[in-house]
């Protein structure tokens, strides 16, 4: 095994070697990027609320369908990636509000119901737009091979990477210049204190969520260009956005960037490597980074 | 207020946590313009009473009345905003927050009842000059005084008419006991009427207008200040002094 990966590496640093390491960090970094979309979401949601929402990747993807509804009515691919976000937000806000509201403190109760909500979303998959896979096209103004030099990259990825870095420092801003951002995150410290100085707790969950489930509607259209839409592709995606959460903390928006970057770069070099390892290589660095800081990289000592 | 002058009432309060049942049965008032102390040891209920009023725990059964209007079914956030703020035990800063987002986090206005001048964040900082220094830093980096003294100075930017102390002295250095003290006293010349739960015997003393004992979640004294400090029997029993 070490014997075939050193022959593996070196291969690679001759030849075209330096092209081969920008495209794979490239494409990493831009998976990263959808991850984070995906991920944030979660952890907002986890952080604030400590709903472990297992339902997430499932909006991802009933997401992605949508944006192909709203793309094949409308051909627009800007109003699908909106539609899709807003229309996943009204999901969630309606989930919350009428079933995770009343299970409040009832965790395995939670997790079971946004389980439920995984079966009944896939189901409506399969009713609405059927079980084959679909692909959808990218749109015309961001298709095309970008070059730098010699060096070739797909322009829709970098498209992606826009749309997390300006999602990102949206949520920066949203999260560290709002007054609602400061009683956000005055709820991730400690609940209850919140409430107690006269935040409204229900408010801020409701927000929340609606905002989570939104970057996972947003996520997911963005994503169809890039990894198609299929019946299961929410499970397949779930367990990146956990290691993503658990990795850089809950609620913490710099863990969640640097976790997600960390996470589709040890994917993609790791599929690269060692491709009948996928999960192995995803689930190390998350071992390993527990194993020294049990909150996570950004996350706050209990 | 109700006709007796009451700021709060708390009328025949039962509260549990799960099976366990910590109040059994607890009434008292608080007057409006005055500092009314409940002593007793650890574990009697005195931190259980203040959550009950606050809304973080329900009581199962009696009844909370505010300013003459019963909070008892409300969330704490409306609690608060009826004009309640609360100085827990322990401070609770938000530590990701900033000192001043710490302080603007509950921030509003006197409400129809108020009285006096406003609080806003120059007063306030002007009551407590070592916040002025560290309003970027956030909460997780004050000293435990400074962290107190934060706790105090959020609660008054709400504005409240009832303001609920639960052990303030406690873990602190006695000059620092002596600043709060002088605080409450400006407070209490203000006519903001304080519930004040202590440990501290003689600062609660010092400072209210009368005094309640919490023992095994029951009130088994109430009398004013100076007729406990001479009622050595009952000092020895409940709160082992
Ligand atoms: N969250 C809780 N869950 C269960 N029991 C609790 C909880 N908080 C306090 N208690 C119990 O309730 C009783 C009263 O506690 P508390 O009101 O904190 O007392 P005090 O503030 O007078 O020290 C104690 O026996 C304590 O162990
Ligand atoms: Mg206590």
């Amino acid at each position: 095994m070490a014997v075939i990966f050193a022959r593996r590496v070196l291969c690679l640093f001759r030849g075209t070697a330096m092209n081969y390491w920008l495209t794979q960090l490239f494409n990493g970094f831009s998976y990263g990027a959808l991850i984070f979309l995906l991920a944030m979401g979660l952890s907002l949601i986890f952080g604030v609320m400590q709903v472990i929402n297992v339902t997430h990747g499932t909006y991802f993807l009933v997401g992605t369908y949508i944006g192909l509804s709203i793309l094949t009515w409308t051909g627009n691919f800007y109003l699908a990636i909106l539609g899709g976000g807003l229309v996943i937000a009204l999901v969630g806000i309606f989930i919350e509000r009428f079933f995770l509201r009343r299970l409040r403190g009832n965790d395995l109760g939670q997790v079971l119901i946004t389980f439920g909500f995984v079966l009944l979303l896939q189901d409506a998959i399969l009713l609405i737009w059927g079980p084959d896979p679909k692909l959808m096209g990218e749109p015309k103004s961001i298709s095309f091979t970008a070059h730098i030099g010699s060096f070739t990259f797909p322009s829709y990825r970098l498209f992606v990477i826009v749309v997390a870095a300006a999602v990102a420092a949206g949520l920066w801003l949203f999260e560290n210049k709002t007054k609602f951002g400061s009683a956000v995150r005055a709820a991730v410290d400690d609940v209850e204190m919140a409430s107690g100085m006269g935040v409204n707790v229900p408010l801020v969950f409701t927000v929340v969520f609606g905002l989570g489930s939104f970057l996972a509607g947003l996520g997911g259209v963005l994503s169809g260009p890039w990894l198609g839409l299929q019946y299961g592709l929410d499970l397949e995606i779930l367990p990146y956005a956990f290691v993503v959460v658990i990795v850089g903390g809950m609620g913490s928006l710099k863990g969640a960037i640097l976790a997600s970057l960390l996470v589709g770069l040890v994917d993609n070099f790791g599929k690269g490597f060692f491709p009948d390892l996928a999960y192995f290589t995803l689930f190390l660095p998350m071992a390993v980074i527990l194993a020294v800081r049990p909150q996570g990289l950004f996350g706050r000592t209990l | 207020m109700d006709d007796r002058g009451l700021m709060l009432q708390v009328d025949d309060i039962h509260t549990y946590y799960g099976e366990s049942y910590v109040l059994q049965g607890i009434s008292l008032g608080v007057p409006s313009g005055t500092v009314m102390a409940v002593l007793g040891r650890n574990g009697m209920g005195k931190t259980t009473l203040i959550r009950s009023i606050i809304g973080f725990t329900k009581p199962r059964a009696g009844r909370i009345i505010f300013e003459g209007r019963d909070i008892t079914p409300l969330r704490s956030h409306q609690i608060v905003s009826l004009g309640i703020a609360l100085v827990p035990q322990g401070r609770r800063i938000f530590p990701s927050l900033t000192v001043r987002e710490n302080l603007t986090l509950g921030e509003k206005p006197p409400g129809a009842n108020g009285r006096g001048e406003a609080w806003n964040l120059d007063l306030v900082l002007d009551l407590f000059p070592r916040l002025k220094e560290r309003l970027s830093n956030t909460g997780n980096k004050l000293s435990g005084g400074e962290q107190q003294m934060l706790a105090f100075a959020r609660a008054l930017m709400t504005n409240p008419r009832l303001l609920l102390l639960d052990e303030p002295t406690e873990g602190l250095a006695p000059l620092l006991v002596r600043a709060l003290g002088d605080i409450l006293l400006k407070l209490k010349e203000r006519k903001l009427s304080i519930l004040l739960v202590e440990q501290n015997l003689k600062f609660a003393l010092q400072f209210s207008n009368h005094v309640h004992i919490l023992n095994r979640g029951r009130v088994v004294h109430s009398s004013s200040p100076e007729a406990l400090d001479k009622n050595h029997e009952v000092k020895a029993r409940f709160l082992g002094v």
